[in-house]
């Protein structure tokens, strides 16, 4: 390991670096000259510093595109547009969560909750820019343990710490799983590079013990992404968690998680792909991904109809989403990979939306369940049409961005193979689940427009950075439906560039 | 040009969107104002069309034609030929005569104009699209507002009547997006031009199956029977424009789709499954005129009426030859016309000012004597959907009808039938609401007897006194204006129609021989 140029890593790790010293800033001005001041004073100055915190590194990005893969091609630390245009997706999801936070008032460690948010944030960009399973593993529990521990931030509220036990168990085994998995893989090949270990597994059969890696790694990861049978932590989590901090994990956390999913499956597993085309049934990691998908949009989907709680609608929803993503680390290909990032992110945008509509009503109104939400398009219009729009979209309603997410992924899926229609009894699933889904966002949708709010019911007056957050993301969403090739044409690019 | 039929009725609501709290009156202003100009431009459209000479009308007109997902090949293509210009100006009508209709709205009037303008929009985009993407956007975009519209302002079961609607569509549209995502896919991904496409010869295993999946999913919307259920009682939840654009023009985007994507692309499909689908569609106009026949409720009679009448469209398109496919297009516009005058005397007229529309609590009213105009109105509605010549109705179920008898005559013996019912029941609800006489003398009367004036009758309240409004006065005149001179006059339609089907859209069902 001579001739190590410390000074080149520190370069590519800059924009990771700009965050880690935002995060010790928040740190420092909260703790040190803020600790006097009001808390709305607090809140609005470590929100200023993270949002600049994370425009600094997508400008850092922006200017200097790079494409190096550190150590000799050990896959430490991959950095080409690819992991740069995720990394940027994952910073504007940050900005977003920090300027939803910004009026909550479930906790005074302000300092200590943005500084957590960035800290999450830097795990998830490394995550996104490895391909190594050692520093895959390593960033993925500093994420983790950030995530943890905002989930469990509203000291007053019982629900929080519970919920943050729930998460921390369940996060905690399938740790384990990732762990056994990855090292089974090491066992089998002597490698610890994602690359360098599929070259050594090709040509070997199915082996036994590679399908245990297989299934290992697959359980590790569906705990991540919320998929069915490993989605039981969720809906507690979201719902108990405070409403940013389940935002940030119901978005962010989720697009580093399939990101590094897909490549994980596609480069470290190719050759073992198997089918799960109609009747061409191959075994192979596509099946048992393929099950998972179906499990997940259809509980999560039929489970979403009877609840109650909004955010926990949105949990349940988002375990079927997850169902529709799968979709696309199935595809394992250009376009699959393309499809799988578009959805990922313009998901992760309107869920941010939708929990911080959800933030402000749950903050003014005391509540998060259906009926807080009546009436409440003559109480607060434009955070209502917001919220239209995030529920159209997550139905897949054109043209929002849900909508052409969906397209994409879909014919994705059934490109992989167009002779025998590819994955098209799963594609037919899914836009049938789809269906059943607009009745649930319908039922949001029903409490804000048409019944009427109770004549006790509180004003609302949303906060001006949740107004201009809020408005921002319809607008975002609104545009990457009508317009998806702003965002296509650059992702599809830095695919190329990278080849897969 | 005529994208812009599109493009305002947006603004419209843009504008709608930004105007101030609690002002109806402007809101109903800008609203008409939006709809009266998408009109003109329809028509400005038509007449265009009419000016050229017939050989060159089987050209498909583009009005906009660029590039929007080039990846994926999907294009933002606007253009027209006859049968949309046909369907377009329906369009125009109905949102004009739907907003005259809805003078009296008060509550959150802004928000129902601008969900009523939406629709609309949508509406007039699946008309104009010849990109398979972009017919699908603007078809999906139609289902929202209908909810809203229903859900918000409607009566009886509103809120179930507007999700039983929303999901049918939405379920509807979910089988057509899998058939078209798998066309996009076999033909190669490159391209979603519905003119591409339809020259694309899909292997006929795949038509066999992707032809039943986008038929039946767009003929939901049609009320294709047994599938129908959403449009009565959707119809009887709206309020009176809704119901009239829902039966008027919503159900046509259905038919619309049929014709446009399920027959062009996959002719083959068709030759399978064609028998299946008439049998259907004389189903639902023997049923839907039987169940008609027995409702007690006025508008349930119309709404069941609608589904019989959209059994002809259904007939017409797949009885393959040309004077059963214009008849199909023609009953569309014509149905068009006519439920929505249907629809406005029921729901507007009639319910609004008497508070009922159980048939036996109208039959002691004598509306003919209280309310002359809406009666005089609802005679002639009545004519017209009955299919007497001279109004729009009788051309187009004549032709539907001499189509389907060279195709399926058994069919065509069944449909006849379907027509006589219709007869029956439309005579039994016209004798029912206005000219039953009080079964018991002492049923209080609408209409003022001797020597009282209706004022001094105690427990009648100002609005049974409310006379029939101008703008009712004039959206009554311009459906039945309308709807005689397409009955009397037809080739102004026809002309239009019939050139369409020798365009290159339907190169694949001429080339099967099959019209």
């Amino acid at each position: 390991m001579s001739g190590v140029s410390y000074l080149e890593m520190l370069k590519l790790a800059i924009p990771e670096t700009i965050l880690v010293i935002a995060a010790l800033a928040v740190l420092a001005v909260d703790l040190g000259i803020m600790r006097a001041e009001a808390r709305q004073y607090r809140m609005i100055l470590s929100a200023l510093i993270s949002c600049v915190g994370c425009a600094a590194a997508i400008f850092w990005m922006f200017t200097t595109e790079q494409h190096a893969n550190f150590l000799n091609g050990s896959g430490m630390l991959v950095v080409d547009p690819l992991t740069q245009l995720v990394q940027q997706a994952l910073l504007v999801l940050t900005v977003f969560t920090v300027l939803i936070s910004i009026e909550t008032n479930f906790t005074d460690h302000v300092g200590e909750y943005f500084a957590l948010l960035l800290l999450a944030t830097v795990g998830m960009m490394f995550l996104v820019s490895s391909e190594n399973v050692l520093m895959i593993f390593v960033s993925l529990e500093l994420t983790s343990l950030s995530l943890y521990i905002l989930t469990a931030f509203n000291k007053q509220n019982v629900q929080s710490a519970e919920a943050a036990l729930k998460y921390f168990l369940f996060g905690g085994m399938a740790a384990a799983f990732t762990l056994f998995g990855l090292s089974l893989l090491y066992g089998l090949t002597g490698e610890i590079n994602l690359i360098q270990l599929a070259a050594k597994l090709k040509g070997t059969a199915l082996d036994p013990l590679l399908v245990v890696a297989i299934v290992m790694t697959v359980i590790g990861f569906g705990f991540k992404i919320a998929a069915v049978p490993f989605h039981l932590w969720a809906p507690d989590a979201y719902q108990g968690a405070p409403t940013p901090s389940a935002a940030f994990i119901a978005s962010g956390s989720k697009v580093a998680s399939f990101f590094i999913l897909a490549k994980v499956m596609m480069l470290g597993f190719t050759g073992a792909e198997g089918s799960g085309n109609w009747r061409h049934y191959e075994s192979g990691w596509v099946p048992v991904l393929a099950i998972l998908a179906a499990g997940s949009m259809l509980l999560g989907n039929l489970v979403a109809i009877v609840q109650s709680s909004v955010k926990r609608l949105l949990a349940y929803s988002a375990i079927a989403h997850a169902g529709y993503m799968l979709l696309g680390v199935m595809v394992h290909g250009e376009q699959g990979f393309a499809s799988l990032l578009y959805y990922a992110a313009t998901y992760g945008l309107t869920t941010i939306g939708a929990f911080g509509v959800v933030s402000v009503v749950q903050e003014k109104a005391g509540g998060d369940s259906l009926s807080d939400f009546a009436g409440l398009s003559r109480r607060a219009p434009l955070i209502s049409f917001c919220m239209m729009i995030f529920m159209l979209s997550l139905a897949g309603i054109p043209p929002l961005a849900g909508f052409f997410g969906k397209f994409y992924l879909f014919t994705a899926a059934i490109g992989t193979d167009p002779k025998n229609l590819g994955l098209l009894w799963l594609v037919a699933f899914a836009i049938a689940m789809s269906a059943v889904s607009l009745y649930y966002y319908l039922q949001v949708l029903k409490q804000i427009y048409v019944v009427d709010a109770p004549s006790n019911a509180p004003a609302i007056r949303t906060p001006l950075s949740s107004k201009v957050a809020l408005g921002l993301l319809a607008l975002g969403v609104l545009v990457l439906g009508a317009a998806p090739n702003l965002v296509l044409e650059r992702l599809l690019a830095a695919i190329k560039s990278v080849g897969y | 040009m005529l994208a812009w039929t599109i493009y305002i009725s947006f603004l419209g609501v843009l504008v709608l969107m930004l105007l101030p709290k609690g002002n109806a009156s402007a809101a109903r202003w800008v609203a008409l104002l939006t709809a009266v100009a998408g009109f003109l431009i329809a028509l400005a459209g038509i007449v265009a069309q009419l000016q050229k000479p017939l050989e060159l009308r089987a050209q498909i007109e583009t009005v906009t034609h660029i590039a929007w997902i080039p990846s994926l090949g999907i294009e933002l293509h606007l253009a027209a030929d006859g049968i949309s210009l046909t369907l377009v100006l329906l369009t125009g009508i109905a949102a004009v005569v739907g907003i005259l209709f809805s003078w009296n709205i008060e509550h959150r009037a802004k928000e129902f104009f601008a969900f009523y303008l939406a629709l609309i929009g949508g509406v007039y985009g699946v008309f104009l699209s010849f990109d398979l993407f972009l017919l699908f956007v603007f078809y999906e975009l139609a289902i929202i507002p209908k909810y809203f519209l229903i859900a918000i302002w409607g009566s009886t079961r509103k809120e179930y009547g507007a999700m039983k609607l929303a999901l049918y569509s939405f379920v509807g549209s979910a089988m057509v997006l899998i058939g078209i995502v798998a066309a996009f896919v076999v033909a190669g991904s490159k391209t979603m031009s519905l003119l591409e496409l339809a020259k694309y010869p899909f292997p006929e295993h795949f038509q066999y199956w992707a032809f039943p999946l986008v038929f039946v999913g767009f003929a939901i919307l049609a009320g294709l029977w047994p599938f129908h259920t959403w449009a009565p009682t959707g119809h009887v939840a709206a309020p009176t424009a809704a119901s009239m654009l829902l039966a008027g023009v919503v159900m046509k985007l259905g038919a619309y789709g049929c014709l446009r994507v399920a027959m062009t692309l996959f002719p083959l499909g068709l030759v399978a499954w064609r028998n299946e689908v008439a049998l259907l569609a004389v189903i639902g106009i023997v049923y839907g005129a039987m169940v008609a026949l027995v409702q007690k409720d006025f508008k349930f009679v119309i709404g069941y009426s609608s589904v019989s009448h959209m059994g002809f469209v259904l007939l017409g398109l797949v009885t393959l030859n040309e004077i059963g496919l214009s008849g199909a297009v023609l009953q569309m516009f014509s149905h068009g016309i006519i439920a929505g005058l249907l629809f406005a005397v029921v729901g507007r007229m009639v319910y609004d000012r008497t508070h009922t529309r159980e048939l036996s609590a109208l039959e002691g009213m004598n509306l003919a004597k209280a309310m002359p105009f809406a009666a005089m109105t609802f005679v002639v509605a009545s004519v017209a959907s009955m299919g007497l010549p001279g109004f729009s109705g009788f051309v187009a179920e004549l032709q539907v009808l001499i189509g389907a008898w060279q195709a399926f005559p058994t069919f065509a013996v069944l449909a006849g039938v379907g027509i006589l019912v219709g007869v029956a029941y439309t005579l039994r609800v016209l004798q029912k609401a206005f000219f039953g006489e009080p079964a018991n003398p002492l049923t209080p009367s609408l209409s003022p007897s001797k020597g009282e004036r209706v004022a001094d009758r105690p427990g009648e309240g100002q609005h049974e006194r409310e006379p029939i409004s101008i703008p009712e006065r004039i959206g009554a005149v311009i459906l039945i204006a309308t709807s005689l001179v397409i009955g009397l006059y037809p080739r102004l339609l026809l002309d239009l129609i019939v050139p369409s089907f020798s365009s290159p859209l339907f190169e694949g069902l001429r080339k099967g021989g099959l019209f």
